[in-house]
């Protein structure tokens, strides 16, 4: 071996040691986020409608709650009510688009705009790529929903008191029972909302196109919710991503229902993981042409 | 062990549908080489940088940037390799700085610290704290470049990285890019501008529908060409017979000012003696050796 060869052996050794991760292309993933005006779009909307409907009740003092609605009727009773009937309400059109807002863009503006191809051709290779624009799609998708719920709970808290909460079953429970409970409901609520922010990252995937992808998602999202709502398809209902959004009712009983929450564990697996599995080998294996 | 070249590509082949974008192309890239890549839009430059960078797949063929392949290897086999394909992109809504320090958390092996080096190569110093959105094309240009010095590389591959400047756009980055080899760097520079790889380049691949017409040295190319005259006389006509006669004069035309003929060095001296001593005086007599532009044509026209 000559010198020069070891010269150059022991260098791309050295470069091979300090390669970046997972996290690093995490971390700037986030940072572009940060730096998009779209991602406080987002935030914008996740702060505002809670707020909205805290002071529509304000506004109106002799009305009652949403009827039909889980914990409509004790919105005025507790405030803790607030956060729990925005999710209800969250679960129709706004979260699954504000999360296909971000997740629906995340490959497809990149492609679109060329930057693809300045991220892959630095020292990082494609399932990293992937791995940490997941990453960074479910973690917006995450801080969203915390963000709409945590505002809900203050915005509501102020309103009409943080007072004990009223169950689907009947009993009460403390405040710091409800806050727990509303934790854990968010947290199943999240599962769902995880699997449609991975086939908005799908449609990113294969469309190239932002606005197919957040529409796209938007149009799954909502498809399945008229699904669910014509009685001849019933039996599919258990099955469907839409039905999952209200399992974490299943927490807000005594005792506690764990059934839907199992059930929408695995159905939204089912959804996600072949949704991210076939994103993963079309970004692999796809030609990079745009910009 | 020996040392791989830097590019070393066997009958890369890209079809689109029914078109032909790359059609058996081979290219051998030396170390140390300033490597022109030349040919007329949609000729398949972009196409083969593309494969060479591993961001398409080949149909068919195989491509190694110093011994290794992108599609089998992954980044690793961009070691010591960087450039751009068609124009450096970037986000728009961060400054020029925080895209090379994203660019440089991406590369990793101290990239971070070459970052202000980078800029003042470049000349994009005063200007790194502002938004990309707000760059002219040339600046983007000259941020690619920095982008691409951050990888330390030993491999620059450039697609038309002077398109779309203005003339001191073309002449500071042909000067960079100069300066870049001169320091030892290979460089791959795709073009379709003739004067620039003259002016550039040591080798070139000559390409036309996706197929590469001529690779090789480019003084021996132009070298091939030697043996031309143009020759212009007092009696034009009488020239002419007396070069038709003489063996070792071949190609003898007649032109609107004087006579081309194509013959060696000697012949052409026993030519105008013998034109003297027939009396006709000679007013001028120039070799002439086709220029790069009149090849490319002819290659890529045929």
């Amino acid at each position: 071996m000559s010198a020069e060869a070891i010269t150059i052996e022991r260098a791309a050794e050295r470069r091979a040691a300090r390669r970046p991760g997972v996290g690093k292309v995490y971390r700037w993933e986030l940072r572009k986020l940060v730096a998009q005006k779209r991602t406080f779009i987002g935030i914008a909307a996740a702060i505002a409608v809670p707020l909205i409907f805290t002071v529509a009740l304000l506004a109106d003092p002799n009305g009652g709650g949403p009827e039909g609605v889980p914990f409509g009727e004790y919105v005025r009773e507790s405030g803790l009510a607030i956060p729990l009937v925005c999710l209800f309400f969250g679960a129709l059109w706004l979260l699954p688009l504000i999360t296909a807002l971000v997740a629906g863009d995340i490959v497809a503006a990149e492609d679109h705009n060329g930057t693809l191809k300045t991220i892959l051709t630095r020292s990082v290779d494609r399932w990293q790529v992937f791995a940490g624009k997941l990453l960074a799609a479910l973690t917006y998708t995450l801080a969203i929903l915390a963000t709409y719920v945590s505002v809900g709970v203050l915005a509501g808290g102020l309103a009409f008191g943080f007072e004990p909460l009223t169950t689907l079953s009947g009993t009460t429970v403390g405040v710091g029972r409800a806050l727990y409970l509303t934790a854990a409901g968010t947290l199943t609520y999240a599962l769902p909302l995880m699997a449609i922010a991975s086939i908005a990252l799908l449609l990113s995937t294969l469309s190239r196109n932002s606005a197919a992808a957040v529409v796209g998602t938007l149009m799954v999202s909502i498809a399945l919710q008229i699904i669910g709502s014509i009685s001849a398809l019933d039996f599919l209902d258990p099955y469907l991503l839409s039905t999952q959004f209200n399992a974490w009712e299943g927490l807000l009983r005594e005792p506690v229902d764990w059934a839907p929450v199992v059930r929408a564990a695995w159905v939204s697996a089912l959804y996600a993981i072949p949704a991210v599995a076939w994103a993963f080998t079309v970004f692999l294996r796809r030609d990079v042409t745009g910009g | 062990m020996t040392t791989a070249p830097p590019i070393e590509a066997r009958g890369l082949v890209k079809r689109y549908g029914h078109v032909t974008a790359v059609d058996d192309v081979d290219l051998n890239v030396s170390a140390g080489d300033v490597y022109g890549y030349l040919g007329p839009n949609g000729a398949g430059k972009t196409t083969s940088l593309r494969m060479l960078l591993g961001l398409i797949r080949p149909d068919a063929g195989s491509a190694k940037l110093f011994g290794r392949d992108p599609l089998a290897e992954g980044a690793r086999a961009l070691d010591g390799v960087a450039g751009f394909v068609e124009a450096p992109r970037f986000y728009p809504y961060m400054s020029g700085r925080r895209n090379l320090e994203m660019a440089a958390a991406l590369d990793g092996d101290g990239a971070e610290k070459r970052i202000d080096e980078a800029l003042e190569t470049v000349d994009l110093a005063d200007r790194a704290g502002d938004k990309v959105g707000g760059y002219s094309h040339g600046m983007r240009q000259r941020l690619g470049i920095a982008g691409a010095l951050l990888r330390n590389p030993r491999l620059l591959l450039l697609d038309e990285p002077t398109t779309g400047l203005d003339p001191g756009g073309m002449r500071d980055m042909r000067a960079l890019i100069k300066r870049l080899a001169g320091q030892g760097m290979t460089v791959l520079l795709s073009s379709h501008l003739m004067g620039e790889v003259e002016e550039l380049c040591d080798r070139v691949a000559i390409v036309g529908n996706g197929r590469v017409l001529y690779e090789g040295s480019l003084p021996e190319l132009i070298a091939t060409t030697a043996g031309h005259y143009e020759l212009r006389t007092t009696d034009d006509v009488y020239a002419a017979e007396l070069a038709e006669r003489h063996a070792d004069v071949s190609d003898v035309s007649r032109t609107t000012d004087g006579i081309t003929l194509s013959a060696d060095e000697a012949t052409v001296a026993k030519l105008t003696i013998a034109l003297g001593m027939a009396g006709v005086g000679i007013h001028s007599l120039q070799a002439r050796t086709a220029t790069l532009e009149e090849l490319f044509f002819r290659m890529t026209e045929s």
